[in-house]
């Protein structure tokens, strides 16, 4: 074990960042031949795993009374069968959602209960369903209202104030001349990554430190997962050894182990050395593996006559879980992105006995600015103002929040360039002016917004191999963003070589530590280290290094202490057709400009973008999840049922950035690119469906209900 | 009960014996190993399991592994000639029509069999003359691609990837 060195990285001399170097990945993933979690058969010990299959709570709250394993034991091919009375026992529960098999507590609808080991994954399931769990019911609460949302959480996620309060909103909003005042819902949404959750696990003799749980796991961090479970099956972080090579995806649900992680470890400490399997089933995703809480935004905006904001007023409302706690930062987002001497923001949960709500990609961002760039439009049109003219009078010069200036701050080039590139300036002003043959067709727009963030925590290591290639590793997850490449490109042109002389090395716990990849903060995070660890490896070892060189570092600047503030911006462009009869909506553009730093690979940033844009389209027009709230559970818990964007319903969808680069932010001149694409999206839809139709909608997803009668 | 069946996959014939519950889609995975085969819903809801069943696309999870006894079944790898891929999928690669990886086979397998369909003559819900020889026009690719979900969101890539295979 070597020290790590902290270095202050210097800005990238770049040659290969910014060219569309394939990806590195590419034929792996169009033969299938890339392998995910439970598809790892190759190594020692993983050959043979006993499947796992859950059996789920049916009340929403109570207790276990009894577990009857008696027929599910007899089915030919099960062997074991854990509840809270036989599984091991964590040493640490701290964490409720994650303490399963522990007590006899229900606290939600589709709640581990047991689970079931078999030879096979038919017989796991049929075992599964022969289990009898008898309860004591008690009664429950499920059903979000914003009357019942009055809990005020110490702080929203990840960490900021609960609450903001500059200067004095009522008299401002009592002395504008136009005021909005209206409420915006945005519902239950499912992360739904192709992949669903899964872990192979297994216990064994580590060669020289004792026990070893290894797991192979469909996660954002391997570093995650071998920290937060070590300590509760009582190893040591170096005894949890997680790998995650291939990742189906995950938009923040993989980006914390959840219950079924936990699991898995259990179970396979009974059936060591032989590890278990478990896949979770689509359905079961929809009670166990995160989702993103409904919301309700009630914004009041006050302005003067041509548009400029006095006042902002966003108070947030969410639902959190009894069991856990997850506070959307719904308004944060509005915290820092228009000038206003007056504004407020705050949060309120309703805390039910439901499913633990988490992370979905752009938590905070994705409902609360939907809702302030709808509320921007409903002024836009109370003025009489263009809607890309009412965003430019508004941008504040410095954070509202803050006072601090913003490092890079483009919002109003991307509004220009989008509106030029767009066709904006050809739009009527009016709505409901254009009708095409039996179509409404209308033109909407939005502001995307999306903080910089970089992690702490990070460190890559070089080594010198023969040849003039060089290793280099650290332990982040590519989970599709295509971070494999880009890290390459980073770490060639760090230490001065062609890609092809980097072998990256990644997705492994016994590799340096890496930050999840969430926040659409891995280039930043994990890119800072690399190149940091290059530029401490060159001055130690310089160009011609012995091979076994080696050096471990991590980036010893953080910019998010420094003088400024960091935000990437878009603006979204939407045009919409309604059909006059039926009201069935198409959206057969939609155009992103972004300002996000420098582009690392125009390829894999283009689709990381076009992904986000296609994510919150589907946010628009399909996506809701719908709890039952006499029972507790998401009724919808399929792919049948809870829709998302297919092939058809995509049509010109395409996205492009500023050319530029954020050098205060990271070595690269990054920022992130990951969840801005899905922030802002939604409301351009409706927006759209506005202007196409007169008709104004408030609540996601918009669906043809909506526009029926309006003829 | 376990019954005696021969698959083969990707040109290499298997004899094995299956529970009656095993499904083609588990029977590859997990009996076989084949796990170039993605199972994204075991429902028939996203593709990802989409597979060349005696020629056609076809959902493996739809499927009980003994009632295909004898089928002939290609995945994506099969699709490839060891390290040269399949035009399909180099147009997948030229493209960038995905991201995770996950979907992907289960869009290649169905890409490469709705191209046949196509060239046989099959309309589609968007073919407006059911007589006419289908032009594989945007809508056209997007319609017959629609059983393949991509949460990614790479569908214009894939978009664009399909319109390439189907003009060279």
């Amino acid at each position: 074990m070597t020290d790590t060195v902290e270095q202050v990285p210097v800005p990238l001399d770049v040659r290969s960042v910014g060219t569309r170097l394939a990806r590195v990945d590419g034929p792996e993933k169009v033969t299938g031949r890339a392998r995910y979690a439970v598809e790892h058969r190759d190594e020692e010990g993983l050959g043979d795993p006993l499947s796992l299959w859950l059996v789920q709570s049916t009340v929403a709250k109570g207790e276990v009374e009894a577990v009857d394993a008696s027929a599910a034991l007899a089915h030919d091919g099960v062997l074991r069968v854990l509840d809270h009375t036989s599984a091991p026992r964590l040493e640490d529960t701290e964490d409720g959602e994650l303490a399963v098999l522990q007590d006899a507590r229900v606290h939600f609808r589709g709640q581990i209960v047991a689970v079931v080991v078999a030879e096979t994954s038919e017989a796991a399931r049929e075992g599964a369903a022969l289990v009898e769990v008898s309860y004591r019911a008690e009664p429950h609460a499920a059903a979000f209202t914003v009357e019942g949302a009055t809990y005020r959480p110490d702080s929203v996620n990840p960490a900021f104030e609960t609450d903001s309060d500059d200067g004095d909103v009522d008299a401002a909003l009592a002395g504008s001349a136009v005021v909005v005042d209206a409420s915006y819902g945005t519902p239950y949404e499912h992360n739904n990554p192709m992949e669903p959750h899964a872990t192979i696990a297994r216990w064994h003799e580590g060669d020289d430190d004792g026990v070893v749980l290894r797991l192979v796991d469909s996660t954002q961090g391997v570093h995650g997962v071998a920290s937060t479970i070590a300590p509760m099956v009582g190893l040591g972080k170096d005894q949890v050894h997680v790998t995650a090579p291939y990742v189906g995806g995950g938009f923040g649900s993989k980006g914390l182990p959840h219950a079924n992680v936990v699991v898995a470890a259990l179970a396979a400490r009974e059936t060591s050395p032989r590890p278990v399997s478990l896949a979770v089933t689509r359905q079961q995703m929809f009670a166990l593996t995160g989702y993103r809480t409904a919301t309700v935004s009630r914004m009041r905006l006050g302005a003067d006559r041509d548009g400029r904001l006095t006042a902002i007023e966003h108070r947030a409302y969410a639902q959190s879980a009894a069991v856990k706690e997850f506070a959307e930062q719904t308004a944060v987002g509005t915290r820092s992105l228009y000038a206003a001497a007056n504004r407020r923001t705050s949060h309120r949960l309703a805390v039910l006995d439901v499913a633990v709500p988490s992370w979905m990609r752009a938590p905070g961002e994705m409902p609360g600015i939907f809702a302030h760039e709808v509320a921007m439009d409903e002024l836009a049109v109370a003025c009489g103002v263009d809607p890309v003219e009412l965003r430019v009078r508004n941008i504040p010069e410095r954070d509202p929040e803050t006072g601090k200036p913003f490092s890079d701050h483009r919002l109003v080039e991307c509004l220009r360039e989008g509106a030029e590139r767009f066709g904006w300036a050809d739009r009527p002003a009016q709505a409901g002016a254009t009708l095409d043959g039996e179509w409404r067709v209308g033109t909407g727009m939005a502001v995307s917004t999306y903080p910089g963030y970089r992690m702490p925590g990070n460190e890559a290591r070089v080594t010198a191999l023969d040849g003039g290639r060089f290793e280099v590793a650290i332990g982040c997850v590519d989970i599709g963003t295509g971070a494999r490449t880009v890290l390459t490109q980073i770490a060639a042109d760090a230490l001065g070589v062609d890609p092809a002389a980097v072998v990256l090395r990644v997705a492994d716990s016994s590799l340096p530590p890496a930050s999840v990849a969430g926040g659409s903060s891995g280039t930043a995070s994990w890119g800072s280290a690399v190149s940091a660890a290059a530029q401490a490896f060159l001055h130690e070892h310089g160009r011609t290094p012995d091979p076994g060189a080696s050096l471990t570092a991590s980036a010893a600047d953080d910019p998010l202490n420094g003088d400024h503030v960091f935000h990437s911006h878009g603006a979204v462009f939407a045009e919409v057709r309604v059909h006059r009869r039926t009201g069935e909506i198409r959206v057969p553009r939609l155009f992103g400009m972004y300002s996000v730093g420098r582009v690392m690979n125009p390829t894999t940033a283009r689709s990381q973008l076009v992904g986000g844009l296609v994510m919150g389209l589907s946010s628009a027009l399909h996506e809701e999840s719908v709890r039952d709230p006499r029972f507790g559970h998401v009724v919808t818990q399929d792919l049948a049922t809870y829709h998302v964007a297919s092939h058809a319903d995509v049509l010109d969808v395409d996205a492009d950035w500023l050319e530029g680069s954020d050098e205060e932010f990271t070595p690269m001149g990054a920022r992130g690119i990951g969840e801005i694409g899905i922030v802002g999206t939604a409301a351009a839809v409706i927006n759209a469906a506005y202007h196409a139709t007169g008709v104004r909608v408030r609540d996601l997803p918009v669906t043809a209900d909506r526009f029926l009668g309006e003829g | 009960m376990d019954v005696p069946i021969t698959l083969t996959v990707d040109g290499v014939e298997h004899r094995l014996d299956v529970d009656t519950r095993t499904t083609v889609l588990d029977a590859l995975r997990e009996r076989l190993g084949v796990t170039t085969v993605k199972k994204g819903c075991d429902h028939g809801q996203c593709g990802s399991c989409t597979v060349l069943l005696d020629g056609r696309r076809h959902l493996t999870c739809l499927s009980l592994a003994v009632a295909q006894d004898g089928a002939e079944v290609v995945t994506a790898s099969g699709l490839a000639d060891g390290d040269v891929l399949h035009p399909v999928q180099q147009a997948f690669l030229d493209h960038d029509g995905y991201q995770c990886g996950y979907c992907t086979p289960g869009q290649v397998c169905s890409a490469v069999g709705m191209l046949d369909e196509a060239k046989r003559g099959h309309p589609s819900h968007v073919t407006a003359d059911l007589g006419a020889e289908p032009d594989l026009d945007d809508d056209e690719i997007r319609e017959r691609m629609s059983g393949n979900l991509c949460r990614c969101g790479a569908y214009p890539g894939i978009l664009g990837a399909v319109r390439q295979a189907a003009r060279s």
